[in-house]
């Protein structure tokens, strides 16, 4: 059949299909290239975080790292062993410090003291020890696990 | 047949070896042994059978006398009332035989003492058990009043129970933590026995509303103190006003260590205020609020800030801080609710929201150091903390939108194709008749 | 030479472009029934597209599971909308198969000689089951977790073979990080690979065999294959599209808490919805029914279901309003209500 000279209702539907399907194109495609492309952000592997390098923590100090979705806390002793707790206070769920100068993990909020040997508690209203994580040294890593 | 034959002759071999291995039936069980008994043999005893057979008011102390701690550990009545238990008859209570009957009130400390305040003595039945009761007992007001004559206070028996007299430990002691309350409520609740002292009798009334009351009454909880825990219990007496602030630092030490470094001690000390008591009260210590705290009633401050003072205006700020930083965690948190019950994942926002309540927690015990700098800046440290997990939450919000702008934009596409798949369908010919 | 003799050469294609260009679709009563297969087939191109996708990232261990599902939400660029796609895709795509099912069986689509291609179709619904059944584990959260829980343990009550099966589908006795690289693997190899096998076969068989022609008054119409229908298809698959896009946007799919196989089950435990009819009806079954098991009975039950759905072309195969027939659209009718009506009381009743 001729086609007439103005845009008929057909040559306006093959337009709206073909710019369709190229813009459907690419509303698919960009998403699809950018999900492709690694995020920068640091892959959280579930159980286990590397919480810190060796050699950023002195000996009798301690760092508050962010474990799953509650903090944590790395203790370099003053004997040079590695221990890690969770820093959430058994007591109202403040978060505990490490403080070398008594060689106990302690909360600021009301004046709980924790040993670094288990987490048991020392002194103050804390009612249960601190949960221990696993520590393994992984070459210049320092890497906390959640024990089973 | 003869296969038959030999598959019964296997079959009969083969049940013979399994019978052969199988497990001898389990003989009946030997019948349990009776349990030894739990002491030796008691000696004749006349005082407790005698007693037991006479009814009424003197069969009373022999009746439940087994669950005695002392005579659990071998002592007889004698012990106590002196005589001869294993005589029969009344030539038992010959005071020959050193029979004193039923002692006095105020023989009670001493003769209790006779073993309990003698280390060489008690140490055969627990080293650990403290023997100076007696004497510490006649340092409390009880004891004193004793001294002066008064037999209508507290002795031994008062509150240890008598005939039996249960271990501490037990739960049926009128000492056990959970029932000292009440024991001492038998004297000091009755306002008409307290009457000659002229002192309070709400006390209990008062603990029981109270949260250590609470803990230990309804919880159950031992960690609640009782009355002896600050008022001592063989040496009870009220604590001095200088001395409330260490009796409540049993437990609540930090308090007391910013307490002491405050304007408060020396004020205190110098008006002669019981310390904690001012603000916390002594029996009805209720659950702390931030109300507690301001220049104007019902602010404990305004007891003693008049409206306009210095202390007034910095009890104003410290307020002022606190309920700032609770705004700002509750704006904080409303946000990222909004954005997790949108579907955004807020596992990021969450740690500095907790962090910010701890914040909060350290602020309002630095109350006590009564140091608006020190409030402020645990504060100000929230405020910034609550600020990070909102701005996490607006973030999330923030997509959301970009997610719902996308949205219209991909819808949009698909109308445009849509609409010319449409066009084209109907620029089609007809249906034709199938062949 | 152009790029269509060289393909033609190569390939052949011209006799399928002729094979298509003549396929001819019934204008029929009901005829949207026609579209309900396409639409399955669209879910399930959207399905193993957004599967790969969610394959580069996802780790199918107990620990990094769900993290990696967290991860792919929250972190990788439009993860969310593969997840989110993948998740209602899934649920549609049940949906459809059973759509396409009861649509295909009430116009007696199954009739000579079509039942083979009902036999592979019934057997492509069991596997869209599984796929369901299998996915719904990986992310690895309490609701997944005790779900399959309760679904295994079912399974286990199967006569003779329950216990053998649980298993082998749990690798072990217990719901460990065994049966999720069971599930893994079932979910992301063995099943696709079926289904690729199957829905290949099925697909021939259709266009072998043309769609089929219910009983109709008056002359028999049609309109071409190629260019009304595909259009009308086409047109179909864009809507699906945006609905698909709508759900992902508007309704994302939660990630939940991960599962802690040391908690206790929480309240109101259901497996997914399209098991609901199943779970709910073993819960009413009464302890015991005629001295046998209850939970054994209905379990039984289903199991002759399946087989009774599956040798449907069997059991009815006359083109008269025969009395067979008649059964059987009772029996659909009655098969759809139960089925519908049992998982709304399985919501409703807590």
């Amino acid at each position: 059949m001729a086609k007439s000279p103005r845009i008929t209702r057909r040559s306006f539907a093959d337009y709206l299909l073909g710019t369709g399907l190229v813009a459907l194109a690419g509303t698919v495609l960009y998403p699809l290239a950018r999900y492709l492309i690694p995020p920068k952000v640091k892959e959280v592997a579930a159980g286990s975080v590397v919480a810190a390098k060796v050699g950023d923590l002195q000996p009798n100090s301690g760092k508050v790292f962010l474990f799953g979705s509650k903090p944590a806390i790395l203790i370099h002793t003053g004997q040079g062993t590695y221990k890690a707790f969770t820093a959430v206070c058994t007591h109202l769920a403040c978060t505990v410090q490490y403080r070398g100068d008594i060689g106990h993990i302690w909360c600021a909020c009301h004046d709980g003291h924790y040993d670094t040997i288990s987490g048991q508690v020392l002194a103050g209203p804390p009612p249960r020890p601190l949960a221990e994580f696993g520590v393994t040294v992984k070459g210049n890593d320092i890497v906390v696990t959640r024990t089973a | 047949m003869r296969i038959f034959a030999r598959l019964a002759l296997v079959g009969l071999a083969v049940g013979a070896v399994w019978f052969a291995h199988a497990r001898p039936i389990p003989a009946a069980p030997a019948p349990a042994a009776t349990p030894a008994a739990p002491s030796p043999a008691r000696p004749f005893d006349s005082c407790v059978d005698c007693h037991r057979n006479l009814g009424g008011r003197l069969a009373a102390p022999a009746l439940r006398i087994a669950d005695d701690i002392h005579v659990k550990r071998g002592f007889s009545c004698a012990a106590c009332h002196g005589g001869d238990p294993r005589a029969a008859g009344l030539e038992a209570m010959d005071p020959k035989k050193g029979f004193v009957g039923k002692p006095k009130p105020a023989q009670l400390p001493t003769l209790c003492g006779n073993c309990h305040s003698k280390p060489e003595v008690m140490r055969r039945f627990n080293p650990n058990i403290p023997t100076d009761e007696v004497a510490r007992f006649f340092t409390s007001v009880h004891g004193q009043k004793l001294l002066k004559g008064d037999t209508r206070v507290a002795t031994c028996t008062s509150c240890h129970g008598v005939h039996p007299i249960l271990a501490v430990s037990d739960s049926k002691s009128p000492v056990f933590p959970t029932n000292v309350p009440a024991t001492c409520a038998r004297c000091h609740a009755d306002a008409q026995y307290m009457k000659p002292y002229g002192i309070a009798t709400t006390q209990y009334a008062e603990y029981q509303a109270s949260v250590h009351g609470e803990a230990l009454l309804k919880r159950g909880s031992k960690q609640a103190p009782t009355c002896n825990d600050c008022h001592g219990n063989h040496g009870a007496a009220p604590p001095g006003v200088t001395s409330v602030a260490n009796v409540c630092a049993q437990c609540h030490g930090s308090q007391r260590d910013l307490f002491v470094r405050s304007p408060h001690k020396a004020a205190y000390e110098a008006a002669g205020l019981p310390q904690c008591t001012v603000c916390h009260s002594n029996h009805k210590i209720v659950q702390p609020s931030d109300a507690m705290v301001g220049a104007a009633a019902p602010a404990v401050c305004a007891q003693c800030h008049a409206e306009g003072s210095k202390g007034a205006a910095s009890a104003r700020a410290i307020r002022t801080a606190l309920e700032d930083l609770k705004t700002s965690m509750a704006s904080a948190a409303d946000v990222v609710a909004r954005a997790e019950n949108a579907g955004m994942d807020m596992t990021d926002a969450k740690l500095p929201l907790s962090d910010a309540q701890t914040q909060l927690i350290l602020a309002r015990n630095l109350v006590h150091s009564l140091s608006l700098r020190e409030v402020q800046s645990a504060a100000t440290e929230g405020v910034g903390l609550s600020q990070r997990a909102a701005d996490f939450g607006r973030a999330a919000l923030a997509e959301i939108a970009f997610r719902r702008r996308g949205l219209i934009f991909a819808l949009a596409v698909l109308v445009i194709l849509a609409l010319g798949l449409y066009l084209k369908i109907r620029a089609m010919p007809g249906p034709s008749a199938s062949s | 030479m152009h790029l269509g003799g060289w393909l033609e050469d190569r390939l052949r294609w011209r006799a399928a472009d002729a094979f298509l260009r003549h396929k001819a679709v019934p204008i029929v009563r009901h005829g949207y029934v026609y579209y309900f297969g396409g639409i399955t087939l669209f879910l399930f191109v959207v399905q193993v597209v957004t599967g790969l996708l969610l394959l580069m990232y996802y780790k199918p261990t107990a620990e990094a599971a769900h993290d990696s599902i967290r991860f792919i939400t929250s972190k990788v660029q439009f993860g969310w909308l593969v997840r989110s796609v993948h998740s209602w895709a899934a649920n549609l795509m049940v949906f459809w198969v059973f759509a396409h099912m009861f649509g295909a069986f009430f116009v007696g689509a199954y009739r000579r000689p079509r039942e083979v291609t009902w036999i592979s179709g019934t057997l492509l619904l069991f596997i869209t089951m599984t796929f369901g059944f299998t996915g719904y584990l990986l992310p690895w959260n309490t609701l997944a977790y005790f779900a399959t829980k309760v679904g295994t343990e079912i399974v286990g009550a199967v006569p003779l073979v329950g216990h053998g099966l649980l298993v082998l589908l749990r690798g072990g006795e217990d719901v460990t990080e065994a049966t999720l690289n069971r599930f893994f693997g079932i979910h992301v190899a063995i099943l696709p690979l079926l289904t690729t096998m199957l829905l290949g076969f099925h697909l021939f068989l259709v266009q072998l065999h043309g769609m089929s022609r219910p009983e109709s008054r008056g002359p028999a119409r049609s309109v071409a294959f190629v260019p009304n229908f595909v259009l009308r298809e086409a047109l179909i698959w864009v809507i699906g599209l945006g609905v698909l896009a709508t759900l992902a946007v508007l309704l994302p799919w939660p990630v939940g808490e991960r599962a802690d196989p040391l908690a206790p089950a929480p309240a109101g435990i259901r497996p997914e919805w399209y098991f609901v009819f199943m779970f709910q009806t073993l819960k009413l079954i009464p302890p015991h029914v005629l001295g046998i098991e209850g939970e054994r009975l209905g379990i039984l039950a289903f199991m002759l279901a399946a087989l009774v759905l599956l040798a449907v072309p069997l059991l009815e195969h006359d083109d008269r309003k025969t009395r067979a027939r008649r059964i059987a659209l009772a029996l659909g009718i009655f098969a759809v209500l139960y089925m519908a009506g049992m998982t709304i009381v399985g919501y409703l009743v807590p």
